[in-house]
């Protein structure tokens, strides 16, 4: 075996080689931090639109997102039912609402979610055993899930105690929790029947809904049904299949508002922080080992070896400064998570994208460093 | 090649010339800033000499030595090297050049991060078709021959300068090379050290039978050599084989 010149030329200044590796997981921290809140962010705003069942859904063209919806009349989900595929069809209601913490007594914005509790069309945990606690008038669920600032409802529940709480200064009383989660939209969420949220919200008319939801019935075609409702319906309801669904409620995250770009300038600063580092690292290394290199050069090594030397050189601290890096981020992945409720944790398809992204970041610090390489002219050892 | 060479009205070939020079000028810089170094330098360098090369700074003895040992590009005139021409040479004949010359340089210029014997081993590796196993006895066995048999695994910077410049030699001898190129071998050590480090040259060149050009200030160690020459402005001025 060849002597591993790259390996103990790094190695063999521990201090050093300990400082790249820092700078190196430190890039590497970053990217995933900003990765991981770019995906939970989109992870979050779709657990909603996952969680439904159905096969066509129809939003007003005006809407943006969830939370951020207009609305448009049920009527359009009725028409549907004309065509012959068409089994069901489920209206939504969704507004934002103020809720007021039972123990702390502050109040704090949270998205209600209403429907008929005889047509149940989301899969949530918790939801098959409560639904018919909706049934009664003024009795909400509750997404325990949401941020700690709403109240210890899921605890006090626990202890088998009445939770009475005011959403729009109605009383209400939570009859069970479920599971959904806290999404960038809305830090927490409650669920009712569509009576109880007329209730809720008096100035919201019956008929006038957010969502809908088709079923179609088994085996039907749903490219020729979705064909066959767009020339049918108006043009005040967009719709989609459920793909589609997902994705216009992802761009419009990705595109219409800052965070995405965001969060992918600052995946960017740290690629970039990244290169600077490993450039520095690198262009010293070269530097430092000018007259050695030199004097294999003269002994007869051939130019490329150096350049091979350099690139060994960026890949093993692109694998040893990623696995810092990896470890940090799942450490602040967890904590983050805990902090914002948001479904933050780490992925293999992330962690390959990040390793990835590391081995090109010191491969371009690489192609610059070799550039010092030339440098070395035995020439001038002499 | 001997077509070619038997053109040439000064070449008698023969095996036993290790260089071989003829009217060698060399310039440095461009335009008006340029400088001749060396002026018709004529020398040949027999199979298992010693020489010294001497003469003052600026004389041109190491432009000498690095236009010989392939590491700067020949102008003008002829200069022959193991019989292939230098002049106009491109970049990888003088890269393979290199591979058959041993160099020892004023400073020992060892690679930091490696053991002595690493060290030894690197310009072994150079050489394809020797096997893991035998590079490294090779590099033991030189070690030893320099006296160093309880340094092997020692890196450079526990070392003293004169066992450096052993480890050096070690090195420059290991892959049996036809010449020896030698800078200022003796500058950075004592004369007790330098004087061992010269006849440690000169022994292991005799067993292995090669060329040893020394370039040198160092008065003390004239009387290793089989040879000298002197340059002064880039004009030899003395060879005491003629």
């Amino acid at each position: 075996m060849k002597i591993p010149l790259s390996w103990l030329q790094l190695s063999h200044e521990k201090a050093r080689l300990l400082i790249a590796l820092a700078g190196i997981g430190f890039a590497d921290m970053l990217m995933f931090i900003q990765l991981g809140f770019q995906a939970a962010l989109f992870d979050s705003s779709v657990t909603f639109h996952k969680a439904l069942t159905g096969d066509i859904f129809l939003m007003s063209p005006q809407s943006d997102a969830l939370g951020f919806t207009k609305t448009f009349s049920e009527r359009r989900l009725y028409q549907s039912l004309a065509v012959e595929e068409v089994e069901s069809v489920v209206p939504i209601y969704l507004n934002f609402g103020s809720w007021k913490n039972p123990i702390k007594r502050n109040t704090r914005t949270i998205l209600t979610i209403a429907f008929n509790p005889a047509q149940n069309p989301v899969n949530f945990p918790g939801i098959q055993q409560n639904i018919d606690q909706i049934k009664l008038p003024d009795v909400v669920l509750f997404d325990d899930s949401s941020r700690a600032e709403f109240g210890p409802i899921p605890d006090l529940l626990a202890q088998n105690k009445v939770v009475k709480a005011e959403v729009d200064s109605r009383k209400v009383t939570v009859g069970g929790i479920f599971t959904m989660g806290a999404s960038f939209a809305a830090d927490g969420n409650i669920l009712t029947s569509d009576t109880n949220f007329l209730r809720l919200f008096p100035e919201r008319q019956k008929g006038l809904i957010d969502m809908g939801i088709i079923n179609l019935k088994p085996g039907a075609n749903l490219e020729s049904v979705k064909a066959t409702l767009e020339a049918k319906l108006p043009k005040d309801v967009e719709i989609f299949d459920r793909a589609e669904f997902i994705q216009n409620e992802i761009s419009y995250w990705q595109n219409a508002t800052a965070i995405g770009f965001i969060f992918t300038l600052g995946t960017a600063i740290g690629f970039v922080v990244g290169i600077v580092i490993v450039y520095q690292i690198l262009y010293t290394d070269v530097a430092n080992h000018l007259p050695e290199y030199a004097t294999l050069k003269a002994m007869g090594y051939k130019d490329s070896y150096f350049v091979v030397l350099v690139f060994q050189e960026a890949i093993i601290l692109a694998v040893l400064g990623f696995l810092p890096g990896y470890l940090i981020a799942t450490g602040l992945y967890s904590l983050a998570a805990g902090a914002t409720a948001l479904p933050l944790a780490m992925t293999a398809n992330r962690a390959i994208t990040v390793l990835i992204l590391t081995v090109i970041m010191c491969c371009v610090s690489g192609t610059v460093a070799v550039r010092k390489l030339s440098a070395a002219d035995p020439a001038d050892i002499f | 090649m001997n077509k070619i060479q038997s053109t040439i009205n000064y070449q008698p070939s023969t095996t036993n010339q290790v260089v071989n020079m003829h009217n060698l000028n060399h310039f440095f810089g461009e335009g008006k800033l340029k400088k001749q170094i060396l002026f018709d330098i004529n020398l040949t360098l027999n199979s298992g000499e010693v020489i010294i090369l001497k003469g003052p700074s600026g004389s041109g003895k190491t432009t000498l030595l690095t236009l010989m040992g392939g590491l700067r590009s020949a102008q003008s005139g002829s200069l022959r090297v193991f019989g292939e021409e230098l002049v106009g040479a491109k970049k990888n004949k003088l890269v393979q050049t290199r591979k058959n010359i041993g160099y020892i340089f004023q400073s020992h210029n060892l690679l930091a991060s490696l053991t002595a014997r690493q060290n030894v081993q690197m310009s072994l590796e150079l050489h394809h078709g020797i096997k893991a196993t035998e590079i490294e006895q090779r590099a033991i066995a030189l070690l030893e021959a320099v006296g160093l048999s309880d340094h092997i695994n020692y890196h450079p910077h526990s070392l003293s300068g004169g066992q450096k410049q052993r480890v050096a030699i070690a090195r420059a001898l290991a892959s049996h090379p036809k010449m020896v190129l030698a800078d200022e071998p003796t500058a950075a050590l004592d004369s007790k050290s330098g004087r061992d480090v010269v006849e440690l040259m000169q022994q292991l060149a005799r067993e292995q039978g090669c060329t040893i050009l020394i370039v040198t200030h160092d008065n003390r160690i004239l009387d290793v050599a089989d040879r000298i020459v002197e340059l002064e402005d880039g004009k030899i001025t003395l060879d005491t084989k003629q």
